[in-house]
């Protein structure tokens, strides 16, 4: 899989190449700017960027406004933006467009070297992997009296939560050891209380789960 | 030609009881006359003191009054009292300017304006009888006179100035010296802590990985959580510093994104280009931030609106809300942290909330850039 990384500090940049190539990524470049970022992955066009949200020459949110301008070029293209914090406004942005294949993680989550590797490939095949803490966020605001959200039971909680995250009912009946069928029923009952339109693509029900969180 | 008429009863009832209070003044300047050299003898300093304090109200009627008959608004000039004990007090009292411009006026008033009251009641009666007459001239001139005496001059208002840099950079050092404590402990206790424990562990590992590769991985695994511990700990503290999304997209973005997390919905709106001077920018996020959990915690509310606009040099942002009202910038310690914030940076804090709101919160700040 070809992974184009941006990432200012040395130490970090070589950290995540080793990472990724230790995982079988071919890392096609690793730049440490903004305005190279932005050139890499239109020349490149690869599978993934791992994306580091502050970079020069401003410091600020220079790598999220390039991944967001480079996916304004080439929709879809799959983006995993990391961040030494995570803000609620800034995966709103990222999840703007709707054609999935984003990622927001704190930058603490590449230390669980093979949940960080699997967030890497399930953005790339055009999944999402939303932070637990973005989520928590999400839920926190969502958990005013009057949200369908609070009709729903803690297991279900739980469930939802997990698939904003954008896991698999797959990954949520191993996470949570129930069978699969179990989860599916979950997330029907989910989808009921809060009113939204049934989908049997996981891709698609993640980014309405989030659309539904964020709005 | 009833207004006229009304015009010149009002001149003739001011001149009336102006008379009185002019010859008030002229007991409380024989009171001070006499008070100063009684100094000597102990007497004259509680009379001094009291003669000072009859003298401020009295001066205060004339403020107002003088100033609506010449259609300016004419401010009070006096400092804060100091706190302290008596003997603190009076010194205060006495080495502030607007003192000594009072009494000049007490000695003014007692004498000439205690004749031009005398004429201006002649002259109000005749002015009653002889309509073609322009009315209340005496009281004019009367009016002229305090005004001129009883208004901030360059020196009080110095004086005053003086006074409010003075309290609002003693609470600004208070205040950032209880911060800086408050980042010392949070880093001691935390971060600092962990980091400890994530050397401990690393260690052990080091140690035991040829003996017992079971247990190393098992500490392994604990330095990771402890190092995750940390990050998130150090990540809590900046964003009580400076949150980064402040540095990264300024005061609106930075609002904005504390709006999205907020539990009900609010409309963030604003009328600014481009950012701010970066002090400027923290008070106002920060004013912000507290107004807005204020509103949160206590309003009730179900919905709420922010606005941030500069104009004309000033800085001015606005949280309205549709909550239960009855906000009291005396009673609540919020509001109170607000103001304080504020007035660091010369900036203002407005409170309108009837019981029964809505509650609006005006915060300006001056911000020429």
């Amino acid at each position: 899989m070809r992974v184009v990384i941006a990432e200012d500090l040395a130490l970090l940049r070589d950290g995540l190449i080793r990472l990724l190539e230790a995982h079988d990524f071919e890392v096609l470049e690793a730049v440490d700017n903004g305005p190279s970022l932005l050139r890499a992955l239109t020349t490149h066009r690869p599978d993934v960027a791992v994306v580091d949200v502050r970079l020069p020459p401003t410091f600020t949110d220079e790598g999220l406004r390039a991944a967001i301008e480079a996916r304004a070029q080439l929709p879809g293209l799959p983006v995993l933006v990391l961040s030494q914090y995570v803000e609620q406004l800034y995966a709103r942005e990222l999840l703007a467009d709707r054609s999935g294949g984003v990622g927001y993680l704190l930058k603490d989550r590449v230390f669980n070297v093979g949940q960080f590797v699997d967030a890497v490939r399930q953005v790339a095949a055009g999944g999402t992997a939303m932070d637990p803490e973005v989520v928590a966020q999400l839920l926190s605001r969502r958990s005013a009296a009057d949200e369908p959200i609070t009709t729903l039971t803690p297991r279900e909680r739980e469930v939802l939560g997990l698939m904003a995250e954008g896991r698999s009912n797959a990954a949520i009946a191993a996470r949570l050891f129930i069978t699969e069928k179990a989860v599916s029923k979950h997330t029907n009952s989910i989808f009921a209380r809060l009113a939204l339109p049934p989908s049997e693509d996981d891709n698609r029900r993640v980014l309405a789960v989030l659309a539904y969180l964020n709005g | 030609m009833v207004n006229d008429f009304v015009n010149r009863i009002r001149m003739l009832v001011w001149a009336l009881l102006a008379l009185p209070l002019a010859a008030f003044c002229t007991v409380l300047f024989v009171l001070a006359v006499a008070g100063f050299p009684l100094v000597v003898v102990w007497v004259g300093i509680p009379l001094l003191f009291a003669t000072i304090l009859t003298l401020r109200p009295i001066a205060n009627i004339h403020r107002r009054y003088a100033g609506a008959l010449i259609g300016r608004e004419v401010g009070s000039p006096y400092l804060r009292r100091p706190s302290g004990n008596l003997l603190v007090r009076m010194r205060g009292l006495l080495i502030e300017p607007a003192t000594w411009r009072d009494f000049a006026w007490v000695a003014v008033n007692g004498t000439v304006g205690l004749v031009l009251c005398i004429v201006g009641i002649v002259e109000g009666i005749l002015d009653l009888i002889f309509w073609w007459l322009p009315p209340g001239m005496m009281v004019r001139v009367h009016a002229y006179l305090a005004c001129a005496l009883l208004a901030p001059n360059e020196r009080t208002s110095l004086a005053q100035r003086v006074q409010q840099l003075t309290e609002s950079r003693a609470e600004t050092v208070d205040t950032s010296a209880a911060e800086l404590r408050r980042i010392e402990r949070d880093l001691h206790d935390g971060a600092q802590a962990r980091l400890v424990a994530l050397g401990m562990s690393l260690g052990l590992a080091e140690e035991q990985l040829a003996r017992d590769p079971d247990n190393a991985r098992a500490l392994l695994a604990e330095a990771r959580e402890t190092s995750s511990a940390a990050l998130a700990e150090l990540r809590d503290l900046v964003r009580g510093i400076h949150p980064p999304v402040l540095a990264d997209r300024g005061l609106v973005g930075a609002v904005r994104a504390l709006c999205l997390a907020a539990p009900i919905p609010i409309e963030v709106t604003d009328e600014l280009s481009g950012r701010l001077p970066a002090p400027v920018e923290s008070a106002a996020y920060f004013a912000l931030a507290e107004a807005v959990t204020n509103m949160i915690k206590h309003s009730g509310a179900s919905t709420a609106s922010v606005h941030i606009e500069h104009r004309e040099g000033l800085l001015r942002m606005q949280v309205r809300d549709d909550g239960a009202g009855g906000a009291d910038e005396s009673l609540g310690t919020g509001l109170r942290g607000i103001a304080r914030r504020l007035s660091a940076f010369d900036g203002t804090l407005d409170v309108t909330s009837p019981v029964g709101g809505p509650t609006v919160l005006t915060m300006t700040l001056p911000c020429t850039s």
